[in-house]
């Protein structure tokens, strides 16, 4: 018991105030004894290894039990949205690719989208280009539901888990990176198309990737579906049905948890989905294990189409993976030099000494850019949390006017009081872990 | 418009029903002597799309027409259609009506609200803020926009999180980042700047900041001073 140092210049000081540093522990839990109320105010974060990032939680506690919890959020707003209204259409999805850093490739294929469909050009977007997305985004999703089941299982304890997770995801982005030259944040996808193809070996690459994924998928199920500490933790743990989560605008898994099986690559297909064969999983039991096996099964249906993508990308080698129309598509082939920098020498050579036209192209559209037309969109993907959407406003400029993104994560922070108020202290971490934020995302 | 060498606005720009948000000018030679013309060429902006129905849209025409039988006044609503996307400008007095109506009504049953978003459109005079709220019906598996307008100089909107509960974060984020001030909302405080800061910074008043980079001697000006092409 200590001097409340924190009360300012004639604030009633606090009754208690106790410091990290210590003091006799056992003076400290002796005068507890002897008090009647229990009511313990914690901050949680927002640098707190266990809050999936820079999230702040204020809990009241009575006992263990929490009486109150309200999640604090902005540590982590990097103001994209207002930046990329002075970049270029292209230029804003290296920005936007930043949001959900778990899973960059989603943020960029929905703002592309959501451009592409201000342009016009939705249907004019090549085959193999779409092909690319899907896989891409579903390599991507597998990604980040291990470092979802990997982070929530580090939670409770489970260390193995978490490096199994991780050693899996690198496997995954070492083919990201072998494709878009960064393991995140890969400003990979643009409008009307991709940046570049498969590089020389890419299929073989992939092949491999799934070869592994085959391989050691089915670790995750063998260490946690029945294992009764991981069962004692999260079965009936931090519930929220299926009217609380509309109430609260949870989409994802934690809503299939609750056995609707809605999924907008099925509901409002995007990309070519509609063409590819896999189920939507689903799960009863509202609660966060569901949440878990859904994301586990997920693994395997993206799996699925990963595998259908590599057979379509076999036959359609060699075709374009950018819209033909040369006002929107920015050069795009690029290769890796000796210098190790990714300039394609043909189109240098092009532009440099073979048409003084091409030169003065590349040189407008990559410093001006490309004109969207006035109007606005919402295009809604599904990422691994849930529904990401972007709502653009072009004002006809080479500039998005307005940019705003719906980040799943951001509505299921809603749901932390719901889902741990009155219950214990320690599934807060369990509760916070299903609903898989990323705060980049989350704050924008 | 006076000059007679220009070409008169045509009938169908002036009878367009959505307001001009923005008017564009000549990118080059404002105030120089320039001869070309081009500096006087002048575009007015407003949202295109559709204004009346039938937009030959089962779903769009669904939505409007069963809005209309249900909803006393919908027929005085703007609307426009657009890329397949049906937007509804809400006057923002029957905000409240409205929402609920297409929550609740079996036809329409938007269960909830996806996102909201502002948007400053600092020459719409009169209705300079926009609150844009896309709704999903889970039911019928279909969208819509409503957007709501206030003036600068009264940024008030109702509040629509006692129809839709997830709409919560969403107006504290418009708010904390337009000013825009959602009557009844339970706790409409600042949610990704710190609870002291001053302004909102995504209205187009709000300089991005930032400062200029020297670069052998010269110096890249900061993102919002640079040449602007549009």
């Amino acid at each position: 018991m200590t001097h409340d140092v924190y009360a300012g210049p004639g604030e009633k000081p606090a009754d208690h105030t106790y410091f990290p540093q210590g003091g006799d522990w056992e003076d400290i839990v002796a005068e507890q004894g002897e008090r009647g109320d229990e009511t313990i105010v914690i901050n949680m974060g927002p640098s707190h290894p266990s809050t999936h990032g820079v999230l702040r939680l204020m809990l009241e506690l009575d006992g263990e039990t929490v009486t109150s919890i309200r999640p604090g959020l902005g540590f982590l707003h990097t103001g994209i949205e207002k930046n990329i209204e002075f970049k270029t259409w292209t230029q804003a999805v290296t920005y936007v690719t930043r949001m959900d850093y778990v899973a960059p490739l989603f943020n960029e294929a929905v703002f592309c989208m959501a451009t592409e469909r201000l342009l016009g050009i939705e249907d004019d977007i090549p085959e193999r280009a779409q092909v690319i997305r899907v896989l891409v985004m579903e390599l991507n999703r597998i990604a980040s539901h291990l470092v979802a089941m990997g982070t929530g299982a580090l939670e409770i304890g489970s260390t193995t888990v978490m490096s199994i997770g991780f050693r899996e995801r690198e496997m995954i982005l070492d083919f990201l990176e072998d494709l878009t030259g960064l393991r995140m944040n890969h400003a990979y996808i643009r409008p009307g198309g991709v940046a570049n193809d498969l590089p020389e070996g890419g299929l073989d690459h992939l092949r491999e990737v799934i070869k592994w994924l085959h391989k050691h998928l089915p670790e995750y199920a063998s260490f946690c579906n029945e294992n009764p500490i991981f069962l004692a933790r999260m079965k009936d743990i931090a519930r929220i049905d299926l009217s609380g989560s509309m109430m609260l605008g949870v989409t994802g898994p934690r809503m299939r948890a609750t056995g609707y099986d809605w999924d907008l690559r099925k509901t409002q297909p995007y990309c070519g989905y509609e063409t590819y064969d896999f189920d939507v999983v689903s799960w009863t039991g509202d609660d966060a294990y569901g949440a878990f096996r859904i994301r586990q099964a997920e693994c395997w249906e993206s799996l699925k189409i990963v595998e259908q993508c590599l057979e379509r990308l076999e036959k359609s080698q060699g075709e374009p993976i950018m819209v033909a129309d040369k006002k929107i598509a920015w050069p795009a082939q690029l290769s890796v030099g000796t210098d190790g920098q990714g300039n394609s020498n043909e189109h240098i050579k092009h532009i440099m000494t073979g048409s003084m036209e091409a030169l003065i192209h590349h040189f407008k559209i990559v410093t001006e850019g490309f004109n969207v037309p006035v109007g606005q969109a919402y295009v809604a993907i599904e990422s691994p949390k849930g529904e990401l959407g972007c709502h653009v406003v072009s004002d006809g400029g080479p500039r998005p006017y307005r940019a705003h993104m719906r980040d799943p994560g951001f509505h299921h922070i809603q749901t932390i009081p719901y889902m741990c108020e009155g219950g214990m202290m320690s599934d807060v971490v369990v509760a916070l872990a299903s609903i898989d934020p990323v705060l980049g995302g989350v704050d924008r | 418009m006076t000059d007679p060498n220009l070409p008169e606005t045509s009938a169908e720009a002036q009878s367009h029903p959505a307001p001009v948000f923005a008017t564009k000018e000549g990118m080059w030679s404002r105030g120089s002597g320039d001869t070309s013309g081009y500096g006087g060429l002048t575009r007015e902006l407003s949202m295109p799309g559709q204004a009346t129905p039938p937009f030959d849209d089962d779903q769009a025409d669904s939505v409007y027409n069963r809005a209309l039988e249900v909803l006393p006044g919908f027929g005085d609503f703007k609307v426009l259609y657009h890329n397949k996307e049906l937007t509804v400008y809400v006057p923002r007095e029957h905000l409240r009506e409205v929402a609920r109506t297409f929550r609740d009504d079996p036809f329409l049953r938007f269960e909830v609200i996806m996102s909201i978003s502002g948007v400053h459109y600092p020459h719409e005079t009169g209705a300079e803020l926009h609150s844009v709220y896309h709704l999903l019906s889970y039911t019928h598996n279909r969208r819509v926009r409503l957007e709501v307008t206030c003036p600068d100089d009264d940024p008030h909107i109702p509040s629509v999180v006692d129809t839709y509960p997830m709409a919560d974060y969403d107006e504290r984020e418009t708010w904390d980042m337009f000013g825009i001030i959602y009557d009844g909302h339970p706790a409409l405080t600042r949610i990704l700047m710190p609870d002291d800061w001053h302004g909102h910074p995504q209205r187009k008043d709000y300089p991005l900041g930032g400062i200029d980079i020297e670069y052998k001697g010269a110096y890249v000006p900061a993102p919002d001073n640079r040449r602007d092409y549009s």
